[in-house]
């Protein structure tokens, strides 16, 4: 069966086998499966220069154990150098001017009162705008400055010897508008005579995280759309159902609210641009503005040494980084520009809306005929609210019919959003699923079972069958008689093994037995760092918090950007192949002085042994003393998955429970149990920090976050975090992580990523249909106030509502 | 956020001399800042009053309590006299905002912190209560504004610890700088919008809150404060219930129902309260009393579940603080 990648996904991101064709190969065995569940052995034919393979985690010593984080210490102790905390001799600050009205064309900038301004070294003009959607046709518009779409659009920008000066001087540059009518509802920019964002068809353009939408697509006054994908005949599938489940989500825009906020700091000299990056790839920044400002890439350096968090909004250097360049370039001098909490919420992106009609065709059996799923949702004046990943890729036995649009509004365009797309589509069709589960009288499990056939979801769902949580779930609904009720229910998720072929490194080995291993990947956050360590310390036998990790600057050889769960898949097994490929030259480089030939002498378990054993086994660091020089490095790249052929997602479930105060209107989350699927986890522990914050950021989009636009003048009123509401910490449930460890024999590692399918996608379905377990009452619009609760439970929506 | 030159006081006097030409009070600085980080307030002088030692401090008197203007939030929810015998203040102070907050906030500044009203906190809006003519949230978005009493400003009273203070009787010291001092009751200090829509309060420009002073409750006074917002952790009252019961045996002789997120100055509700007069408290007197807290309630278009939410968050409160109820986990915060 033909797999479709969600279309938000840069092909650039997908593996290419051509490389491989002709290099020498060798057959070995490698483990596949779930240890305790379908762990075997599969043949796989590798490149002969590839590791040995590696065996399960219980068989290693430093990968596969949760060791403590190599760079926690300096994190906590503050230690650790952010983009903010960068400060070069002479920087100035720079500061956005921002528009204040949501759709507007700029007449005139009279920069002069801010340029005179005590402590002002220059002032940027923007007159060409990145983020948003651009017009297929731009002579529809002529304007000498880029047209106002949303409020808080920047402008301009000021650098300044002082952050006040700079804020001061901003506020001076006087922007004059012809104002536009504007719209920021998206059922009203949906109608025939809704005010146009923009005069013709605009898309998008997708970053390294995803986003954006293909091109081409139709458009008809605000609607962007429909994107139609088809897998079978649907109006077939639903005619020949026993049962179809008709209803319609809603979901609301959310906004990043990473820590960090977006910045830089740009050091433009004649023969280097340096920019200090909060970005998941430093890889992106250097492209862009190599791009921006017509520069070889080789005269770009980027640098991220730690990321205060990213969830998809951080790729490419953005319109902060090309001003922060601009300016620097201009005034001569090293500029930083960080935005602040409100920039932050208004112009850097967000996760789009969603209104879904979802209908789902099934046999009696259970058996899927027909999805049907029509979307509409906004990101802002971007593209990329397509939501129909899970529909498509989760149960995929009936036939499929998809149509995804984007309404234009006024407001600040979105961006990748950590799985962009699927928590929307996973709290529709997980809802539908189970009602059409009850609607047949089967349990929740046993209706999966029959129409998703992934074998690890099959695992997850028989360790959740055994679980504690799930066996005291009473079926009933609404079996609680106070006014607070008790519910239980799950959800699943998908994503996909996304490879980035841009992935690799160098192992160093010195001769005083200190290692470095060397990458331009960054590390957002995740703990790829503590990867590269535990890999070496590994190989080489030495304690992880020995191995130098340098990583987040482009100085160093290509990595990829961190976006759709792809970097420790894609570059850990670089990593190892250049440690085993450094192991090797270490060891031809001993050998001499040893008297035997490299060919005797293997290098496991930290010590060097000999075949023969002409000695006896030699501690690596008291081998490296014998180096015939003074350094050996080897450096690898990714090569493509060991079986490209073979096509994987990801996924997991979680179950959540919930206390529905049916007086309050309030959910309480009190327990979520995560069992989730993460290919070979190399830091169990930081695998498990990472599905606590999907599941976490997961209650926050569920129950709570919410940008809320004025609609009569456009403005966010809530672009701060006091009004902006986010999860705290007495909202956070107890949260029990299950890993199925899984092998698939695809690479020197088989480890992947879990970014994504890390509970942001399947939280929010999984508490709804809690709460429906709880009340006997469907909730199908996020995010569930109080408010929203009790309208819910006063006036129940009918279980399968027409439009 | 503006450029602004600051003077530290240490002694009342050199406070009270400060304050002219537009200089502001800081205490503990976080609703101020807040409003200046915001641009909507921009002070060029700002007057620190913070290390006044002799207006810090939680005294017991013969009549009663008096608490100095700049004791924390979480000082006051600690006191063991507050805690057992000014229960509805202790709750107040030791569930507003966060303990990072609680642990700079001030009672005084509490009680003299401005509107929440996002309009009136973007200064992008030049609303009604910042001089001008138009209040934005009649036709804008008004999830949590004021449900009555609103005139033509339907923001809701901000403080947790005004609630309790009205329920308390409890009077507010004013001093000035030409030496005077006046005490104004909690009841007489707001202002209504209707009555001046630009003054939130009674206190002159040139007058220093320094004091609370809190009668001592009536024998047999149970009381509570209960503030329910979507979330515990650092959230805004959606809704909110302060309850004072004089008890004599099971019947209640008195009772005060004070709320704050319903209104733009702090109330009470007679109707409520006359529900409760009189009557043994029970799930049966407290859901009454409840129900007549709404008695000339007139929602705005989106904030219609607040008068579903209020009669809870009045009942549970009442049995609270009766003893017949455990803290509601909606309201942990």
């Amino acid at each position: 069966m033909a797999t479709r990648i969600p279309h938000a996904i840069p092909d650039a991101l997908l593996g290419s086998a051509d490389d491989a064709a002709s290099a020498p190969t060798k057959t070995v065995r490698m483990p596949v499966g779930v240890p305790g569940f379908t762990l075997h052995e599969e043949e796989r034919t590798v490149p002969a220069s590839e590791p040995p393979v590696l065996p399960v985690n219980k068989d290693l010593h430093y990968i596969g154990k949760s060791v403590e984080r190599w760079d926690g210490h300096a994190k906590v102790t503050g230690r650790a150098r952010y983009t903010a905390d960068v400060q070069l001799p002479g920087m100035l600050y720079a500061r956005f001017v921002s528009a204040t009205l949501p759709h507007a064309k700029i007449l005139s900038i009279d920069t002069s009162e801010a340029e005179s301004h005590p402590g002002v070294k220059g002032v940027h003009v923007i007159e060409k705008l990145l983020g948003s959607a651009v017009l297929r046709d731009p002579s529809l518009e002529q304007s000498r400055y880029p047209l106002v779409r949303y409020v808080g659009q920047p402008v301009a920008a000021v650098a300044a010897t002082t952050p006040q000066a700079a804020v001061d001087a901003a506020a001076k540059v006087k922007v004059r508008y012809e104002t536009l009518p504007f719209v920021v509802d998206q059922d009203l920019a949906r109608q025939p005579n809704a005010p146009l964002v923009f005069p013709g068809a605009a898309d998008q353009a997708g970053t390294a995280g995803g986003g954006g939408s293909a091109s081409g697509i139709a458009q008809t006054g605000n609607i962007h759309g429909p994107a139609v994908h088809k897998r079978g005949d649907a109006q077939q599938g639903l005619k020949e159902a026993d049962v179809v489940i008709d209803a319609r989500y809603t979901t609301q825009v959310q906004t990043h609210s990473a820590l960090e906020t977006h910045g830089a700091v740009a050091d433009w000299k004649p023969d280097l641009l340096t920019v200090w990056s909060s970005t998941q790839g430093t890889a992106s920044v250097r492209e862009e503005l190599a791009a921006y400002f017509q520069l070889p890439i080789s005269k770009v350096r980027v640098i991220t040494e730690f990321m205060g968090g990213g969830f998809g909004a951080k790729f490419g250097a953005g319109n902060p980084g090309v001003v922060a360049a601009a300016l620097s370039r201009k005034t001569g001098a090293p500029v930083r520009l960080m935005l602040d909490r409100q920039e932050e919420h208004l112009s850097v992106g967000n996760r789009p809306s969603s209104d879904q009609r979802l209908r789902i065709g099934a046999k009696s059996d259970g058996s899927i005929t027909a999805i049907q799923l029509i979307s509409y949702g906004t990101a802002g004046c971007g593209t990329g609210a397509g939501c129909a990943g899970p529909a498509t890729n989760l149960y995929k036995s009936g036939s499929l019919h998809t149509e995804e649009n984007d309404v234009f509004i006024n407001a600040g365009p979105a961006a990748a959003f950590r799985a962009p797309g699927h928590p929307q589509g996973a709290f529709a069709l997980e809802q539908s699923i189970d009602e059409l589960a009850e609607r047949l009288k089967l349990d929740p499990l046993d209706l999966r079972d029959r129409i998703d056939e992934n074998p690890v979801r099959r695992v997850q769902r028989q360790v959740i069958r055994e679980s504690a949580i799930w066996k005291s779930r009473n079926p009933k609904p609404n079996a609680d008689t106070g006014p607070i009720k008790r519910g239980i229910g799950l959800s699943q998720s998908v994503w996909y093994r996304m490879l980035a072929m841009n992935s690799a490194a160098e192992v160093r080995v010195h001769k005083d037995g200190s290692l470095e291993v060397l990458s331009a990947v960054q590390d957002i956050g995740s703990g790829i760092k503590t990867a590269f360590a535990q890999i070496l310390a590994e190989q080489f036998g030495v304690a992880p918090a020995q191995v130098e990790v340098k990583i987040g600057d482009t100085n160093y050889p290509v990595g990829p950007n961190s976006g759709g769960s792809v970097t420790t898949l894609s570059i850990t097994p670089a990593v190892r192949d250049a440690a085993w490929q450094a192991s090797q030259k270490f060891l031809a480089s001993i050998a001499p002085s040893l008297g035997v030939g490299a060919g005797e002498l293997t290098l496991t378990g930290g010590m060097v042994r000999s075949a023969s054993g002409k000695f006896q086994p030699m501690a690596f660091r008291a081998a490296a003393a014998r180096m015939n020089t003074d350094q050996v490095s080897a450096q690898a790249r990714r090569i493509p998955d060991y079986d490209p052929k073979k096509y994987d997602t990801y996924g997991g479930i979680d179950v959540a429970e919930v206390a529905v105060d049916t007086e309050t209107g309030r959910i309480h989350v009190k327990h979520v149990y995560s069992v989730h699927d993460c290919g070979r986890p190399i830091n169990p522990a930081q695998v498990i920090s990472q599905i606590n914050g999907g599941v976490i950021q997961g209650i926050s989009y569920t129950l709570f976050e919410h940008r809320l636009l004025d609609p009569n003048y456009g403005i966010m009123v809530n672009s701060n975090l006091d009004k902006y509401k986010t999860v705290g910490a007495l909202e956070i449930p107890k949260i029990e992580v299950v890993l199925t460890e899984c092998y698939l024999g695809q690479s020197s590692t088989d480890a992947s990523g879990i970014g994504e399918a890390a509970g942001i996608i399947s939280t929010g379905a999984a508490i709804a249909n809690a709460f429906y377990n709880a009340t006997g009452v469907r909730i199908r619009q996020l995010p569930m106030t109080p408010a929203v609760v009790l309208a819910a439970l006063n006036q129940p929506l009918p279980q399968s509502e027409a439009l | 956020m503006n450029s602004f030159s600051l003077a530290d006081c240490t002694t009342v006097e050199a406070a009270l001399s400060q304050l002219k030409n537009g200089a502001v009070i800081k205490a503990g600085g976080v609703d101020l800042l807040d409003r200046m980080k915001n641009g909507t307030d921009q002070p060029t002088r700002l007057v620190n009053i913070r290390n006044i030692a002799e207006l810090r401090g939680i005294h017991e008197t013969p009549d009663g309590l008096s608490i100095g203007a700049l004791t924390t939030l979480a000082e006051i929810a600690e006191n063991p006299a507050i805690r057992s015998q000014y229960t509805i203040l202790a709750d107040a102070c030791g569930h507003a905002a966060t303990p990072h907050i609680r642990n700079m906030a001030t009672i005084g500044g509490n009680v003299l912190q401005e509107l929440q009203c996002w309009y009136f906190r973007s200064a992008e809006f030049q609303c009604i209560r910042k001089g001008k003519d138009q209040c934005f949230a009649f036709s804008g978005l008004n999830q949590y504004h004021a449900i009555m009493d609103y005139g033509g400003c339907p923001s809701v009273a901000p403080s947790s610890g005004a609630v309790a203070l009205l329920a308390l009787d409890a009077t507010i010291e004013l001093k000035s700088a030409s030496g005077s001092k006046r005490n104004v009751a909690i009841k007489d200090f707001y202002v209504q919008p209707d009555a001046n829509p630009h003054r939130f309060n009674v206190k002159a420009e040139d007058e220093l809150l320094t004091a609370i002073h809190i009668p001592k409750p009536a024998a047999g006074t149970r009381s509570a404060y209960q503030k329910y917002g979507e979330k515990e952790s650092h959230d805004w009252a959606i809704a909110d219930a302060g309850i004072l019961l004089e008890m004599d045996g099971n019947i209640c002789k008195r009772a005060v129902v004070a709320m704050g997120a319903a209104s733009p100055v702090v109330r009470r509700s007679a109707e409520a309260e006359a529900a409760l007069a009189g009557k043994p408290i029970s799930m049966e007197t407290a859901k009454a009393a409840g129900q007549a807290s709404m008695t000339g309630a007139m929602p705005l278009s989106m904030n219609g579940y607040k008068v579903q939410l209020f009669p809870v968050a009045i009942y549970r409160t009442i049995l609270l603080a009766a003893g017949q109820m455990e803290r509601d986990p909606s309201a942990a915060g």
